[in-house]
């Protein structure tokens, strides 16, 4: 949003030209107990990229997505934001978080509080923006989702695909440098997926820099620069889209793939 | 009867009552609070320092709490909580460490309510405070406190009915509430059997409009998931 200097050129408008790197990951490891969920995983997304990571259930994408704002830690290995290796904790870790937006399966919205006040927390309290202010940038995130209308109700009066905007208007309005998703759709009505792949299709037209675990193919092909598949906690394979679908190297790919196209 | 009721200043023992369970109930919160942060702190020292002190707490007799605040620490130690002077002194010291050990036995109480109730709250809000940036302080202010105390209403309303009653244990320290007057009378008064009927009376209209509130107070609070 306002972080876009005018002096800086966009390079997604340049695709030949190689991105500058937003998240590194490096040689990064962890264990639940024995088992092995992230094997030396290597990625680096650059800025402006779209990246989908797709894997069977178990594979570990959503901890490397929750590893990413260091919701959950690892063992070894480096993940750098922006340049910036992930604090431990504390204050520094609380202010690298407000610049990485997470959207969850499960939305995740504060029961207690309005929709328009879900979005007004984080600019109150972390980015010290005015009440006004902070009304202002949520009304127009609100109105960009299309869920201004409800700003006043709580979450458990709006349908889930609601909340799932209303909860990407809460991470927007940290104007974030980077966003997870981890399975943003699959919580969610049928009739409902669309309306929030709509929005997340918007977002990376405009240029967000963006880590989407999701299981729906068309958002792939759309909008995603590239595919992660991960299977086992490694990552197997990197591909554009048209390459991953249309000819996948690996045997746990082709496997994967004839288990999700065939229904 | 009657004239038994007018004897004996009854009205103003249960003025005692409330005054002790007004009192106590407040510093019980406020300790309470500060023990359910410390137990879902992510600092590990805090967290076992809680559960230590709710554990020893909870499992030690309310008597022996007000017998130590009142042997063991005005007597023996001679913290004094009023002037030392005043002619007063002795009540009032008496009413204040019956209110510090009413508060800190209770604490144990309110802590494990307010737990039922941080419960209540589902971890992924945690996490969403966290992921916009918010500190473990700001969550817990903004996110989780205010969930847990709704979702613990019911619980709270229990400790308090608890508390109330419990400040009968006050008398054994020489505190002048509803049940030592009780004692008194029946040992006094011939026929004093129907006092303790109308002293049992007195604490049910004391607790059950508490019961009652706080049940309606939980439920028009209650947070919709
Ligand atoms: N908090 C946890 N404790 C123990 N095991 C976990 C925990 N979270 C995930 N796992 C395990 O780690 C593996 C990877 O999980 P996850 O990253 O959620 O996979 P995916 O999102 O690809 O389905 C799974 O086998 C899962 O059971
Ligand atoms: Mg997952």
């Amino acid at each position: 949003m306002d972080e876009l200097k005018p002096d800086q050129v966009d390079p997604s408008e340049d695709s030949s030209r190689p991105r500058e790197p937003m998240v590194v990951i490096e040689g990064v490891n962890k264990h639940f107990g024995d088992l092995h969920v992230l094997r030396d995983i290597n990625l680096t997304v650059g800025k402006g990229e779209v990246v989908v990571i797709l894997g069977p259930s178990g594979s570990g994408k959503s901890t490397l997505c929750r590893a990413i704002n260091r919701l959950e830690t690892v063992e070894s290995g480096t993940i750098a934001v922006d340049g910036n290796p992930l604090p431990e904790e504390g204050k520094p870790l609380a202010q690298l978080r407000a610049d990485v937006g997470m959207v969850f399966q499960s939305f995740n919205l504060f029961a207690h509080k309005t929709i328009r006040d879900n979005v007004t927390l984080g600019p109150i309290k972390v980015r010290k923006k005015s009440k006004d202010e902070a009304n202002a940038l949520a009304d127009r995130l609100l109105e960009r989702v299309g869920v201004a209308e409800q700003a006043e109700k709580f979450p458990a009066q709006l349908s889930g695909g609601q909340q799932q905007r209303v909860a990407i208007a809460r991470s927007l309005a940290m104007g974030p440098k980077v966003m997870l998703f981890d399975e943003p759709t699959s919580a969610l009505d049928p009739e409902m997926v669309n309306e929030v792949l709509d929005v997340m299709v918007g977002l990376a037209k405009e240029g967000m820099t963006m880590i989407v675990v999701t299981h729906e193919m068309g958002f792939a092909r759309k909008a995603a620069d590239r595919v992660v598949f991960m299977a086992d906690g490694q990552v197997v394979e990197v591909a554009t889209p048209d390459e991953f679908f249309t000819n996948p190297r690996s045997d746990r790919a082709k496997d994967f793939l004839g288990k999700i196209l065939t229904h | 009867m009657l004239d038994i009721i007018e004897k004996y200043p009854i009205l103003g023992a249960f003025g005692m009552t409330i005054y002790l369970t007004f009192f106590s109930a407040i510093g019980a919160l406020v300790i309470g609070t500060i023990l359910a942060v410390m137990r879902v702190s992510p600092v590990g020292v805090l967290r076992r320092l809680g559960s230590f002190y709710v554990n020893t707490v909870r499992n030690t007799p309310l008597t022996l709490i007000l017998v130590l605040c009142s042997l063991g620490l005005l007597y023996i130690l001679e913290i004094n909580l009023a002037d030392p002077k005043s002619p007063t002194s002795i009540v009032d010291n008496n009413i204040r460490w019956a209110i510090v050990g009413l508060a800190v036995y209770h604490a144990a109480f309110v802590c494990e309510a307010l737990r039922s109730g941080v419960n209540t709250v589902p971890t992924g809000q945690a996490e969403a405070a966290r992921s916009i940036g918010l500190t473990f302080g700001q969550s817990l202010r903004e996110v989780i406190l205010p969930q847990a105390f709704r979702g613990a209403i019911a619980p709270l309303g229990s400790v308090l009915i608890a508390l109330t009653k419990n400040t009968t244990v006050a008398s054994i320290i020489g505190v002048s509430e509803a049940s030592g007057l009780m004692k008194e009378i029946i040992e006094n008064e011939t026929g004093g059997l129907p006092v303790f009927f109308v002293f049992a009376l007195g604490f049910v209209i004391l607790t059950l409009p508490v019961g009652v509130f706080f049940t309606s107070l939980s439920r028009r609070l209650a947070v919709k998931r």
